[in-house]
């Protein structure tokens, strides 16, 4: 079984597997990560069964690494997320993400009287509480919940 | 009632590094040294109100939302230190008007003043402000965040009527929701030792934020609805707050707590000696007239304190030594 899912995530010659998912937050992912305007090949998988998250979604990306900052912008959405270096059909690196200290325009401020809900103002978002994953916007000073954190 | 502040406010046993750079945005920025570095300057400005520190300096005022008694103070800290005042009071006189965002008034006033004092209606306003300009930045309130220059005239008033800010017994009544002032306080004091009383009715109790920022900093904390004699004798500081109508959203939330507190004269009778009773002002009803006439009423020279405040926090932005 084990070596199925490792040629399943070695299917691409080199590049990135992003494993790990949680299903709802797939196509979430390649928003975040500006995979849309990528001109590499792509695979994406979504409602794979998963042993541990029950259903997962997985991305493929051909020929591109991540930045630290990229993956610090998917830390956001999906915290345990993993991400696979691919090099000529092997993994030779694992990749866990980690929220950066601060999470720039990723993140959109809840509080409706914030400057960046009105202004052309990048938000930033500080990580108040890494445990429950609460973000403090650098701006207003709001602290925003897990559940209330919305994507710009 | 006035008196001379003789002894200097120190830490020991070593001075922490300060860390306020030349921006003055929120309370959340400052050690507890940058608080008493600006306390001590304040009791040099109350001795010497009047000199000429700020002379030649061009001092900008930039109220995005009208408040009358934070543009005079600090105007007055301004004008009474020899500075140049440019600036507005009225968004509608201003290019905000046309639609000029913030950061374009910002540059654009940067080319003439030397710090920027601002009040804004939206939140963060004036962090995001130091980030687009090399001139300081005060803050003079943005929106129902931060207040810092009030946060030490409180801290002041109680200072200088106290004697010390270490072991204060406080005790917070009315707004405990939206009062930006008294988020700011519980802050500030973490650093010197407080004990809280927290009066509101339920709708307006502290928010989780601050009395979980109490937990984590070992700060002793009580809540109740009621406001009586019992927690007035034995409080050195009442700080009282407006019910303010205009953070409701539903005005029938309003009409049932609005005068739900009323501090009058005679239930000072049983008071400490040293209870002082502050308010950020403007009141409505919640402190009946007849309190200005105890020796206990605090509030108008705790406003007057604000100018030796603000005389000491923008010449410590320009970084200008005092004394």
């Amino acid at each position: 079984m084990s070596e199925k899912k490792e040629l399943e995530v070695s299917a691409i010659e080199n590049g990135t597997v992003i494993d790990h998912l949680p299903a709802e937050v797939t196509f979430k992912v390649v928003e975040v990560l500006g995979l849309y305007t990528y001109s590499g090949a792509i695979t994406i998988g979504s409602n794979l069964s998963s042993k541990t998250l029950g259903h997962k979604g997985i991305i493929k990306v051909s020929d591109k690494y991540f930045t630290d900052e990229e993956i610090g912008r998917l830390a956001v959405i999906a915290p345990n997320a993993t991400l696979n270096i691919i090099k000529d059909y092997k993994i030779v690196e694992k990749k866990y993400v980690k929220l950066p200290k601060l999470i720039r325009n990723v993140v959109k401020c809840s509080n409706p009287k914030c400057i960046t809900n009105h202004q052309p103002v990048a938000t930033k978002m500080e990580v108040f509480n890494e445990q429950t994953m609460s973000l403090k916007c650098v701006y207003c000073e709001r602290v925003m919940q897990r559940g209330e954190i919305e994507l710009l | 009632m006035h008196f001379v502040l003789k002894k200097k406010l120190s830490l020991n046993p070593e001075k922490p590094k300060q860390s306020m750079g030349n921006n003055f945005i929120s309370v959340t920025d400052l050690t507890k040294q940058d608080i008493l570095d600006v306390l001590n300057d304040a009791a040099y400005f109350e001795q010497h109100p009047n000199s000429n520190l700020l002379q030649g300096k061009v001092v900008a005022t930039l109220f995005f939302e009208p408040s009358t008694r934070t543009r005079l103070s600090f105007e007055t800290a301004s004008n009474r230190l020899g500075a140049r005042v440019i600036g507005f009071s009225d968004p509608n006189s201003s290019s905000t008007s046309k639609g000029e965002t913030l950061k374009d008034t910002i540059k654009m006033v940067s080319n003439y003043a030397d710090v920027i004092v601002m009040r804004h209606y939206l939140e963060g306003a004036a962090r995001y402000a130091s980030e687009v300009t090399d001139v300081p930045i005060i803050n003079a309130g943005d929106g129902a965040n931060q207040h810092p220059s009030q946060t030490m005239l409180d801290l002041y008033s109680i200072w200088k009527t106290q004697g010390t800010l270490d072991n204060i017994d406080i005790t917070m009544v009315g707004d405990l929701k939206y009062g930006r002032t008294v988020h700011s306080l519980v802050q500030a004091l973490s650093f010197f030792n407080p004990r809280f009383h927290f009066i509101a009715p339920d709708l307006l109790r502290m928010p989780h934020g601050y009395r979980d920022f109490c937990k984590t900093h070992n700060l002793y904390y009580d809540e109740q609805e009621t406001f009586d004699e019992s927690v007035i004798n034995s409080t050195d500081i009442l700080y009282m707050t407006r019910i303010q109508r205009e953070r409701f959203s539903d005005l029938r939330e309003y009409e049932q707590v609005k005068n739900i507190y009323c501090l009058r004269k005679s239930m000072l009778d049983g008071a400490k000696d040293n209870l002082r009773i502050l308010h950020p002002l403007p009141r409505v009803n919640e402190i009946a007239y007849d309190v200005d006439e105890s020796d206990k009423a605090y509030y108008f020279q705790q406003a007057q304190n604000g100018l030796y405040c603000r005389e000491a926090i923008i010449c410590r932005m320009l970084g200008i030594k005092v004394g």
